[in-house]
């Protein structure tokens, strides 16, 4: 969302529903808990609704959501869009042919799987997830779709960290936010 | 007790939810004929048969929480809560969730694992309804219930979408009604 569009009134009841955790999973962090914006039906009823408004008329074949948080806002709007849910998953849970992609955390690196069957080249897709921080994973998933001749159509997630630069690494594919947290 | 007992016989919408169901032999090991469910949230009409049948059965059944566990349960577990307008709750593997709380360990093949619930997420006699997307022995879903239940919550039921042999005649886990959509798809059915 650009500073120039009239904020949606459903987005100011959506950011307060989401808890800021201090030093969680370490020191320095502000850890973004939506487990309490999913406490309350409402405000995951018009964060779902925002979602599913932006897309159900850009032709969308294929959600794609990031274990596991990305499960939990994208399996709805697939469901509400009518396009598949791919869920792309930590390593060794998928138990087709798979392909993968590395990326980096702060120390070493982890890896995300997707069924190579799932998506093809005719498929246009949405990816989502809770959060962007760096972009790392939501960088690693574009890639996977993109390896299966898939067109990534756009990012969404409920929140971004604009610090910490994801939305460079996206190559250039919009990326879509409810909330931003500075 | 399995769908098709109670109600929904001959209902075509479980035919398609069945087939829609992949079975990968010997994952994640030796014997194991895996269900996987991924190729059901593929097939956009039998994905939605699949909540819509759920969301049938709660939506008159004062359900106030569908807690759903990690990660299958939050493939099902959220567009059922959606629908309802009841809470969604996930229980977590050890160490995700930020919060405070508690946690049930519960007994794997070899050695054992944990599930969390944050602490306040449900308040005491609020009804709630536990998914994922298949039960085999049932310690998942026990140790769900006891996370829910040490809060003062009423487990109504348990619900999946999948139920492997050993639960088929059982129409209770440790006293709660137990609702499955399907068996296990056929062991002829490789793909």
């Amino acid at each position: 969302m650009s500073e120039n569009e009239v904020k949606d009134p459903r987005i100011d009841g959506i950011k307060t529903k989401i808890r800021v955790v201090p030093d969680f999973p370490k020191k320095g962090i502000m850890f973004q808990d939506i487990t309490t914006l999913l406490l309350d039906p409402k405000a995951f009823k018009d964060t779902i609704d925002l979602f599913v408004e932006k897309y159900r008329d850009m032709n969308i074949s294929v959600v794609a959501g990031i274990e596991a948080r990305g499960f939990i806002f994208g399996s709805p709007i697939a469901l509400a869009i009518g396009a598949k849910f791919v869920p792309l998953r930590k390593p060794k849970k998928l138990p087709g042919q798979i392909i993968f992609e590395e990326y980096e955390l702060e120390y070493g690196s982890d890896r995300l799987e997707m069924h190579v069957e799932a998506v093809d080249f005719s498929d246009r897709a949405l990816v989502v997830d809770d959060l962007i921080a760096t972009g790392g994973t939501l960088c690693a998933a574009m890639d996977l779709l993109k390896r299966v001749g898939a067109e990534v159509v756009e990012c969404a997630c409920v929140v971004e960290l604009p610090e910490l630069k994801g939305r460079e690494r996206l190559e250039g594919k919009p990326l879509y936010v409810l909330v931003e947290y500075r | 007790m399995f769908a098709a007992e109670n109600g929904l016989k001959g209902d075509p919408r479980l035919e398609a939810i069945s087939a829609a169901i992949r079975v990968v032999p010997n994952f994640p090991k030796k014997g194991i004929m895996f269900q996987d469910i991924t190729t059901l949230l593929l097939d956009r009409k039998a994905f939605k048969h699949t909540i819509d049948i759920f969301v049938d059965r709660y939506k008159d059944m004062q359900i106030s929480v569908v807690a759903g566990v990690e990660a299958r349960g939050f493939l099902f577990g959220p567009s059922i809560a959606l629908a309802i307008g009841a809470k969604f709750v996930p229980l977590r593997k050890p160490g995700k969730l930020p919060g405070k709380v508690i946690s049930e360990s519960y007994e794997l093949e070899y050695g054992h694992d944990r599930l969390e619930m944050h602490v306040g997420a449900v308040e005491p006699r609020e009804r709630v309804i536990i998914i994922d997307d298949l039960v085999a022995t049932g310690g998942t879903l026990s140790a769900a219930m006891s996370l829910l239940e040490s809060q003062g919550a009423e487990v109504v039921e348990c619900a999946c979408v999948i139920g492997l042999p050993e639960v088929k005649g059982q129409h209770k886990l440790k006293g709660k009604p137990l609702y499955v959509l399907v068996e296990p798809s056929g062991l002829d059915e490789f793909c």
